[in-house]
């Protein structure tokens, strides 16, 4: 039902999976998730659709592997089938003309970042990404983000690539040499911590997409939910897409730990 | 016919009439109810198999016997789908158990499921003659469960018949106990039904609410495995509102759709400290040990184990999951209920059993605030003390706060079990769909309509939160109302 129509391997840890899904990709927009289980006893576990293909009724999902259930979806082979596939899930992003959008990706959150800097380009925006990793190695997407955006800044921790620094250094040099709009950032829950905090000092809107522990991912388990603005939030219904001011990172980061040592 | 009709009809059958002179009613009214075989509490506290093991054949009989037969039978008007109690209560005094299996099936399309959870003392039993005679209701709950497993261990499963395929297609939307019924009564109307299912498995809260020791999942998947052979379709991993649009059911040649998404959105108190790791929903808890089995070293799927575990709320839910800590392995169970157990809307069988497991109650309590170690665990809470006032809009006294008796209770787990809300997925994504206040989807009482001609509903998704044959007895009503609604066209 939902076979692996091709795979390949961005890096040591990192796969693109080309996923057969019909109706998924027909449906599926920009900021959507969807839920994977691999495995008769694998774990559901939510992760954003990295692009589709209507054409090949195929979707793209980029995985890190970091845990059982990644590692196990890393380990399928071209021609395997994913157990389990349900979406799409959450709720897309708001995409509108709103003069210069910077997008910011670190890691793996750089593929779901994909399909937004396509639509925002599309929407009629100047779209300047910035895309982070640890080293050169780990830049993911480089060639369809130039395909797709006014500029692309590359930013390395060791400086093997681009420039040498943090994903927010990147971000601070734009928003220093011209006006941003919108700030659209999708990465490790820390980086989009230190990314909100600093376009908060410049007061710019920024939307953080939030992938955090889920089970069910339909709205009925409560697991996913965060603090934006005070309330609690659930990520699966309400998110993944939230005003990253507003969002209680702390709160996320610690309940991201919530089942590391809890087997 | 009505089933009523039917029953009254059967009643006059020569055998059933002997039946009821065979014996006087001061007879059988003498008869003692009943007493269900369980596993013992400190064996079953440790283990997942079920609590109830059922009635043997011989004490099935001995109970049907205590039934009298009554011409205007009352029991029938409490069961919200209609079962004709007295017909399949005589069949086993006949010792005709296949005949008593095949009457539940005509009305019931889960049977060996409803014996199990139903709050029959709320429903036929509370409407049993025996109980004007100050005697004990019979135990109809334990004859349907009987009578539907004796049929399965027998392994003679009749299928219901269905009528010929009429080429009319309807789908459903969610495969708990309201579609799982509305499937089963338009399959034997004739319809071609696709049941979609946004989870991996089939049954809804059968699946991932109901834990195995009160609902064993062969149970689900062999009334499931009759619908299937009634030829309804399962979709599982198929979101209605996401996957499929309305309109894309529509393009499908579906001309009626059964909405019947369930609860959803957990309920949290709002509190500080709800937040903390270890505070969770019984919906979280319970879908991670039932739907996902983490309960088996082989998932992947992890689960809290807490050794102080406290549950808070007064309901089903609230049992299943202290009951379920308990065979985690929690040394201490807690339940904390703000208002007394008089007012506790878990069935007296649930709290009975949970009491025998050890489970403590800490009633007339509130927590007010959950505290956290320097890891952002759950380590406490603390709680107010509550008393209870006037009444309140349900017709139980008000709980109301002791001014400054605050206590703290220590704890490493909290299940937070304060009821749901509607799932918000269907509502939002079907345009034009007239919902109430509280986000719950609009019907038409007495058809299940909603304001989109061609969607009807039923279970928690417009009732909010209720019980699993509620939600059939929907299932049922909508079914019916929808072929009455296509057969008046043209």
């Amino acid at each position: 039902m939902h076979r692996i129509l091709s795979k390949e391997r961005f890096s040591s840890r990192v796969v693109k999976l080309e996923v057969e899904a019909p109706l998924i990709a027909r449906a599926r927009k920009a900021g959507h998730f969807v839920i994977v289980k691999t495995g008769e006893k694998g774990e559901r576990i939510p992760l954003t659709i990295a692009g589709a293909d209507t054409q090949r009724g195929s979707i793209t999902l980029v995985v890190q592997a970091v845990g059982t259930s990644t590692e196990k979806i890393c380990a399928l082979k071209e021609g395997d089938e994913i157990t389990d596939l349900a979406g799409p899930l959450g709720q897309a992003t708001h995409i509108e003309k709103v003069g210069t959008v910077l997008c910011a990706g670190g890691g793996v959150g750089v593929a779901p970042l994909m399909p937004i800097v396509e639509a925002m380009q599309q929407a009629g925006n100047r779209v300047i990404v910035v895309l982070a990793a640890r080293t050169r190695e780990l830049i993911l997407l480089e060639e369809p983000m130039r395909a797709f955006s006014d500029e692309v800044i590359l930013m390395t921790e060791d400086g093997s690539y681009g420039e040498k620094g943090l994903v927010t250094q990147g971000v601070e040099n734009v928003i220093r040499r011209e006006k941003v709009d919108l700030c659209v950032t999708i990465g490790p829950a820390v980086m989009m911590k230190f990314v909100a905090a600093l376009t908060k000092r410049y007061e710019i809107p920024t939307i953080a997409s939030l992938n955090t522990i889920m089970v069910d991912a339909t709205g009925m388990c409560g697991a996913c939910r965060v603090t934006v603005g005070g309330k609690t939030r659930f990520v699966c219904v309400d998110g993944p897409e939230f005003d990253a001011h507003q969002v209680d990172f702390n709160e996320m980061l610690l309940r991201l730990k919530g089942y590391d040592n809890d087997r | 016919m009505t089933t009523t009709d039917k029953n009254a009809l059967s009643r006059q059958a020569p055998w059933r009439v002997e039946l009821r002179k065979a014996k006087k009613n001061r007879e059988r009214a003498e008869i003692p109810r009943v007493r269900m075989n369980e596993q013992d509490a400190a064996r079953r506290s440790r283990n997942k198999e079920e609590v109830n093991l059922g009635l043997t054949p011989a004490q099935a009989m001995q109970e049907a016997v205590r039934c009298l037969d009554c011409p205007n039978p009352s029991c029938m008007e409490g069961c919200p789908v209609g079962v004709q109690i007295p017909t399949f209560i005589k069949y086993i005094e006949a010792g005709r158990f296949p005949e008593a299996a095949g009457t539940l099936k005509e009305t019931n399309a889960l049977p060996a499921v409803c014996g199990r959870v139903c709050p029959q003392e709320r429903q036929c039993e509370a409407r049993c003659i025996h109980l004007k005679m100050k005697k004990e209701a019979v135990a109809i709950g334990y004859l349907e469960r009987f009578a539907a497993d004796h049929e399965r261990e027998s392994g003679q499963i009749s299928v219901p018949k269905t009528a010929p395929s009429n080429g009319i297609r309807v789908a459903v939307a969610g495969s708990g106990p309201a579609g799982l019924s509305f499937a089963g009564d338009m399959a034997r109307m004739g319809y071609e039904v696709t049941v979609f299912e946004a989870l991996h498995r089939i049954g809804g809260v059968l699946r991932y609410g109901i834990p195995e020791f009160r609902l064993p999942k062969r149970i689900v998947d062999m009334e499931i495995d009759i619908l299937r052979q009634m030829g309804v379709r399962f979709i599982p991993n198929c979101i209605v509102g996401k996957t499929l649009s309305r309109e894309d059911l529509l393009a499908e040649g579906f001309r009626g759709i059964f909405v019947a998404g369930g609860a959803g959105l957990p309920n949290f108190m709002g509190i500080p400290g709800e937040n903390l790791l270890g505070v969770m929903s019984s919906n979280e808890y319970l879908t991670r040990v039932n739907l996902m089995e983490a309960d088996d070293p082989e998932s992947d799927t992890p689960v809290w184990r807490g050794k102080n575990v406290a549950v808070i709320g007064g309901g089903n839910t609230a049992m299943d999951s202290v009951r379920t800590a308990r065979r985690l392995g929690a040394e201490r169970a807690v339940i904390v209920y703000r208002r007394s157990e008089a007012e506790m809307p878990a069935r007296l069988e649930e709290v009975k059993h949970a009491r025998e497991e050890g489970i403590e109650f800490l009633t007339l309590h509130n927590p007010i605030e959950y505290l956290g170690d320097e890891k952002g665990r759950v380590r406490g809470m603390r709680l107010q003390k509550m008393c209870l006032g006037e009444p309140d809009a349900s017709g139980r006294r008000r709980p109301e706060p002791i001014e400054g008796a605050i206590e703290t209770l220590d704890t490493d787990e909290v299940i937070v079990s304060v009821g749901v809300s509607p799932n918000p997925l269907i509502p939002t994504a079907f345009k034009g769909l007239q919902l109430s206040e509280r986000g719950c989807i609009l019907v038409e009482e007495s058809t299940l309509r909603s304001s989109l001609g061609e969607v009807y509903a039923g279970g928690d998704i417009v009732r909010g939160g209720a019980t699993v044959i509620l939600a059939m007895g929907d299932g049922r009503r909508a079914a019916r109302a929808m072929n009455a609604a296509w057969r008046a066209e043209p």
